[in-house]
């Protein structure tokens, strides 16, 4: 099925939820109505996205949203998709996904990891890449170093080692 | 650790105990932590802690220009680094709109191959490692060695070349190249059937790698297995010929699937014997290309700057160890502003626990081993 068939079938069940980034192939889909998408996306016989290809988060800039894109893969009826929800950088919530495909188990660990987005209804939502006790989300673009790791000096200029 | 205290929080149950294996632990492939739960010598969980060899790739990414960033994907899946700038220069190519000269996607395709055989040799002979044979190990670093030593003298390097750049690559084939490499594949193929007499088909190895750690396709596919993992399963999915990039639709060769013929669809073995058959189709790939590689400039198609325009794009590419992805967000400067690489072994990790849960402690080391993992490319 090519994207625009798609788009059709996710839009007559799904209502104006669904809408399209302008000059892409990238469907957006708010935070709230995902977990019906995402459901709707493995489980509709003309869809079958049976393979979660990656997840990744992503910052439009300080003072904007934070996002999370996901690829899609239909290793049953040859076709791909990207789907993007954008979520206010305070209080990034999205549901989680973890239970249909469970490769995003991992996946959302990491972009919560690193742009601290939150998966409702994870069942073990922790730090996996960094270590536990880190502070901050280190790929959001407003994320400043701290001066201090543990009580250990953090080097950030050429005076620390030259 | 004060199991009282444990069972009290309800994090262990009954007669359980917690077994810390790694961070240095020979058989992790690296420094890869496993909290295994064990009753007895039976396993019930494994928790895998990440992280120990995090260098902040993306992070990187973001402060450095696109040109700069193939050598820190190099170092991230340290066996195969040919794929991984191969994979990074590809998306960029696409994102910029760049046709490449015949000659480069000839040159690329047939390190690739050359790069695929080195990986799955390292990974046969470790997983031989593994389960007790230090004899292949020997016999196919043995032959890497010789892969390498193609390497050196294609680019100077031997493990992280930087030999793909956006537009082409960084040296034309070398004089006798195509010569050299005949003669390796003419050694090299008589040297698997080797590899089969000594693991392959040797009964203890059989024993203690057929039937075990079995993960069914629907349950791989879920949790993101890629490659040779996938595949042995018995799901004939290569992107090779799934969604041929490059100019791998011209070549004639086989997706190799798991048969389950020592046990079990998707055991140990499977996953095993689908690289060694792996080998035979990169070599058939390899003499395809060279008999019809043809001349050009390899540096015709380099830009001066690497400016793609502004926008985003996710690519895949089959890497020795399954689907690699890049997703590359560009916003029109010679830096790029996101990229996110997609690990196979980071999802063939994941499924650990699911494939290892009711097995023995010894058995941990052979599915662990079976899934050829890489820690530089899982902790990015």
């Amino acid at each position: 099925m090519d994207f625009n068939n798609i788009k059709k079938l996710l839009s007559t069940n799904h209502g104006e939820a669904i809408s399209v980034l302008e000059d892409t192939e990238i469907i957006l889909v708010p935070a709230e109505k995902w977990s019906e998408v995402a459901k709707d996306l493995k489980e509709n016989k003309d869809l079958t996205f049976d393979y979660l290809s990656c997840i990744t988060g992503y910052d439009n800039g300080a003072g904007k949203s934070i996002g999370v894109a996901y690829n899609f893969y239909s290793m049953a009826k040859k076709h791909s998709l990207e789907i993007r929800i954008e979520v206010d950088r305070e209080n990034p919530e999205v549901p989680s996904v973890e239970k249909i495909w469970r490769t995003a188990d991992w996946m959302e660990r990491e972009v919560y990891d690193l742009y601290g987005v939150s998966f409702k209804d994870h069942w073990d939502l922790r730090r996996i890449l960094l270590p536990s006790d880190w502070d901050g989300f280190p790929l959001r673009k407003d994320y400043k170093e701290p001066d201090y790791y543990n009580g250990m000096p953090v080097p950030k200029d050429k005076s620390y080692w030259e | 650790m004060n199991t009282e205290y444990l069972k009290e929080l309800g994090i262990i149950k009954g007669d359980e105990m917690i077994l810390n294996m790694g961070p240095q632990h020979p058989s992790t492939h690296g420094v890869l932590r496993l909290k295994i739960h064990t009753d007895g010598e039976i396993i019930s969980f494994i928790e895998p802690h990440l992280g120990y060899l995090h260098r902040c790739f993306e992070k990187h990414c973001e402060n450095l220009s696109y040109e700069q960033c193939i050598p820190y994907t190099d170092r991230c899946d340290y066996l195969a680094a040919m794929h991984m700038n191969h994979g990074f220069v590809m998306g960029v190519e696409k994102l910029m709109g760049i046709e490449l000269p015949e000659r480069v996607e000839y040159i690329r395709i047939i390190i690739a191959e050359l790069q695929r055989i080195a990986s799955h040799l390292m990974a046969v002979g470790t997983f031989g490692l593994d389960v007790g044979g230090i004899t292949p190990f020997t016999w196919c670093f043995r032959d890497r060695e010789r892969v390498l030593d193609l390497f050196e003298y294609l680019c100077g390097a031997r493990l992280l070349y930087n030999y793909m750049w956006v537009g082409g690559v960084s040296h034309d084939l070398p004089k006798d190249f195509i010569k050299r490499t005949t003669e390796f594949l003419d050694y090299f193929e008589t040297q698997i059937p080797e590899y089969n007499q000594i693991l392959t088909g040797n009964k203890i190895f059989i024993e203690r790698t057929a039937d075990v750690g079995v993960i069914p396709a629907d349950v791989a596919l879920n949790y993101g297995l890629t490659g040779p993992n996938l595949r042995a399963s018995g799901h004939s999915y290569d992107l090779r010929k799934e969604e041929p990039y490059s100019i791998y639709d011209r070549f004639d060769f086989d997706v190799v699937v798991g048969e389950g013929t020592h046990g079990t669809l998707g055991d140990c073995w499977d996953r095993y014997y689908v690289r060694i058959l792996e080998m035979y189709e990169s070599i058939k790939i390899i003499r395809q290309a060279m008999a019809d590689i043809p001349n050009g400039d390899v540096h015709e198609a380099i830009p001066k700057k690497v400016k793609p325009p502004k926008g985003d794009i996710y690519t895949r590419y089959e890497s020795a160890r399954g689907e690699l992805g890049f997703y590359i967000k560009s916003n029109g400067k010679n830096i790029p502003s996101r990229v996110k690489m997609r690990s196979p072994a980071f999802a063939s990790l994941s499924a650990l626990n699911e494939m290892a849960e009711g097995w023995m402690m010894s058995d941990v080391i052979t599915i662990l081993g079976s899934l050829d993992i890489v820690l530089g490319e899982i902790d990015r």
